[in-house]
């Protein structure tokens, strides 16, 4: 072997270590993310967000929802209030008093490398695409695990349909599929909505807190957040004063469910087999005592 | 000696008529439709108009989808529904499994004349309880989607959940079919269901154990929207081992209760037996509400929930745990010293109230706590009056069926005879 096989054996088992951790298939059911495929995803500088929710209007018209009103007068009023998306709003935009002052910060889907909605769903109608995007299809039953279990509370369900459905950002999956950027991402006049590959987005973000020393904090949220997201957050104040929560933990939500799904194997290998051990042990038990004490008896009537 | 026993077995084969063709079958069905006795009861009457309206607010429902009949909302996606039917209705079926183990596998044969009740009770919990997870399913036109492979979801609970619905609503057939053979009259096919008891009992043990543990698992990944006092990543182990004394303890309820409204068809063997039941029973309640709550409190422990106790949400855990698991244990304990049936009795209703409150809990009373008040779930009249036309049409279907099958007794004897 030499130095060069040497280091391909190497470098392909410590990349395929750390991708297997980053993303098992049978964790997630996403495929194929070991070729030359990446995440996409979405970078949001808060620092660079004026509020002018220009990314609301596009992704309603993207998305053929109802078009919000976005005039000066609206946005104040709106502002008042912390609002969630809706099954008419894929994305809204908050506004935060924090210790640096205002900072206005746009809430989606965060699209998470191993979703907990996915793994929840009974039929995989959200599905994590080898391309990062979160998607949701009309096969999907209605049973509302994924909102249960997302710990963003994403998934939003049409409950006065009677054939309801899931709405939700899904990074304009349709779009990219024709090589357009998302909506919300063309329409921000900032440049506050970044669009590219998660390493691509990991970089300029590093990029830009090492270069702007004091404007941001050195953390990137969504970088390790529940196993990496693919909306990923820069701020110049703690995450938690602009709404995000950071009490998740590092590790990935399908993996909280996996410690019941990995014993089910075992409890149906081994629980039948006891179980008739268990019966058998106790007939045969049983069938000696009788045994037994009809001897027993038997002796008794010869005295 | 020997020939006079053949003798006597093909006297009682011939007692009873073997239905041959499906006409034959269908006038036999339609007679034993008839109710036996007064249908104007003032339960009948009540629970009828219930059902009357239930069902209108059903098919309501259906037509409309689910939020003029319901509360559920974005931050709430399940309510009353899901808590007090589905997850509390398995955990009360749970006597199923737990007394068919107690007896098939245990070999405690002075358990069995209960057998039969619990295996009807389980069955029809697992049909209407879980069939109704059906009304509340956002598009339940597709249903059958994860039994179809429409994607098979196997990394979800839920799906693992609706399997194991489904297999063991077989299972639980086949486990009180034999009774239903004897009914009809079909005796050959009575030998064959009675021969696969206890393959039916293993596999049914085996599903119990998945999907009751399933039902927990399905709030694994509610971490950091379930309150800490509730989450925990062993939920399905919690759930598991609450519905090992829930199952039970709505036997003890619902046995006492048959005894005294069907003593008519309660036999000797079984009118004796039932005291001696119940308290074998309690003891066994009490044993795994022990364990139930020495698991909580090792929980709580270790994951250092111990501070929220002082909080609103740490007195409504009290509540939950010692006022409705402790409180029950310490009766079933007494009664159990005692023989005293009416003492276990309030326990298991106790028991059963602790088990509620705490799927109600983990569905949204604990869930998403920390949301203010104007945003929280509460069920409407109509989701109310539903959940009631559930519960209603089992409590119809059990009394037709233990008034016309040997439930409550020991089989016929043709049916006895041709086991050995």
């Amino acid at each position: 072997m030499n130095r060069r096989t040497f280091l391909k054996v190497m470098g392909s088992a410590v990349a395929g270590a750390t991708c297997g951790s980053l993303i098992r298939p049978a964790a997630s059911g996403a495929q194929g993310v070991f070729d030359a495929n990446e995440f996409f995803g979405i970078l949001i500088d808060t620092t660079r967000c004026i509020g002018c929710r220009l990314c609301e209007k596009a992704c309603a018209e993207v998305n053929y929802l109802p078009n919000p009103d976005i005039s000066e007068k609206a946005n104040q009023a709106v502002f008042k209030t912390k609002r969630d998306t809706s099954v008419i709003e894929y994305t809204v935009t908050n506004l935060y008093e924090t210790e640096k002052g205002k900072v206005f910060v746009p809430w989606r889907c965060m699209h998470c490398n191993q979703p907990a909605c996915h793994s929840a769903c009974i039929v995989y109608a959200l599905e994590k695409r080898e391309t990062g995007h979160v998607t949701w299809d009309k096969r999907c039953i209605g049973c509302r695990l994924c909102m249960m279990s997302c710990p963003f509370q994403i998934p939003k369900h049409t409950f006065q349909e009677p054939a309801a459905v899931i709405q939700k950002c899904n990074l304009c999956y349709g779009r990219f599929l024709q090589g357009i950027v998302p909506g919300c991402v063309e329409a921000c006049p900032t440049e506050a909505l970044m669009f590219g590959t998660r390493r691509k987005l990991l970089e300029e973000g590093k990029r830009r807190i090492a270069q702007n020393p004091g404007r941001y904090i050195n953390h990137i949220y969504g970088e390790f957040e529940i196993g990496g997201t693919s909306t990923m957050y820069l701020s110049a104040v703690p995450f938690d004063q602009i709404g995000l929560r950071t009490d998740l933990g590092l590790k990935h939500y399908p993996e909280y469910s996996m410690v019941y799904l990995s014993a089910i194997p075992f409890i149906a290998g081994l629980t039948p087999i006891a179980m008739l051990g268990i019966a058998h042990v106790i007939r045969m038990a049983k069938k000696d005592a009788k045994e037994e004490h009809h001897d027993h008896h038997e002796e008794k009537e010869k005295h | 000696m020997e020939k006079l026993e053949t003798v006597e077995i093909v006297k009682e084969k011939t007692e009873k008529r073997e239905i041959r063709s499906f006409g034959e079958f269908w006038r036999f069905f339609l007679s034993e439709l008839k109710p036996k006795g007064n249908p104007w009861t003032p339960f009948n009457l009540f629970s009828g108009l219930i059902m009357l309206l239930g069902f209108i607010f059903i098919i309501y429902r259906f037509v409309t989808g689910l939020s003029p009949t319901t509360n559920l909302g974005q931050e709430y996606p399940w309510g009353i529904w899901k808590g007090a039917v589905v997850n509390s209705g398995v955990a009360f079926a749970g006597g199923g499994y737990t007394l068919a183990f107690i007896v098939y596998i245990l070999g405690m044969e002075r358990y069995r004349p209960m057998l039969r009740e619990t295996v009807l009770f389980a069955f029809l919990a697992y049909v209407f309880y879980a069939g109704a997870l059906t009304i509340e399913l956002g598009r339940w036109h597709l249903f059958y989607n994860p039994f179809i492979g429409n994607k098979y979801g196997v990394s979800s609970v839920l799906f693992i959940v609706a399997w194991h619905f489904m297999l063991y609503m077989v299972t639980l057939a086949l486990e009180f079919s034999p009774a239903a053979a004897e009914w009809v009259g079909f005796k050959r096919a009575r030998k064959v269901l009675g021969a696969a008891a206890l393959g039916a009992v293993v596999f049914g043990v085996m599903l119990s154990i998945h999907h009751q543990a399933g039902l927990g698992a399905m709030f694994t990944m509610c971490k950091g929207k379930l309150h800490p006092l509730w989450y925990s990543e062993f939920m399905p182990v919690l759930y598991f081992i609450s519905s090992i004394y829930a199952g039970p303890s709505v036997m003890i309820i619902v046995s006492s209760i048959t005894q005294k409204l069907y003593a008519h068809r309660v036999d000797e063997e079984y009118r004796n037996a039932h005291p001696g039941i119940v308290l074998g029973l309690a003891k066994m309640c009490a044993a795994t509400i022990f364990a139930y709550l020495f698991l909580q409190l090792i929980l709580v422990h270790h994951e250092h929930d111990l501070y929220l106790i002082t909080t609103p949400m740490g007195f409504w855990w009290l509540v939950e745990v010692g006022a409705l698991a402790f409180v029950p244990m310490l009766l079933f304990i007494h009664g159990v010293q005692q023989k005293n049936l009416a003492t276990i009795n309030l326990a298991a209703v106790l028991a059963l109230a602790g088990v509620l409150l705490n799927r109600l809990n983990n569905v949204f009373i604990a869930y998403n706590w920390y949301l203010p008040l104007s945003l929280k779930y509460y069920p409407t009249w109509q989701e109310v009056i539903i959940l009631l036309t559930i519960i209603f049409i089992d409590v119809w279907v059990f009394r037709w069926i233990i008034n016309r099958m040997h439930v409550l007794s020991k089989p016929p004897e043709w049916a006895r005879m041709e086991k050995h």
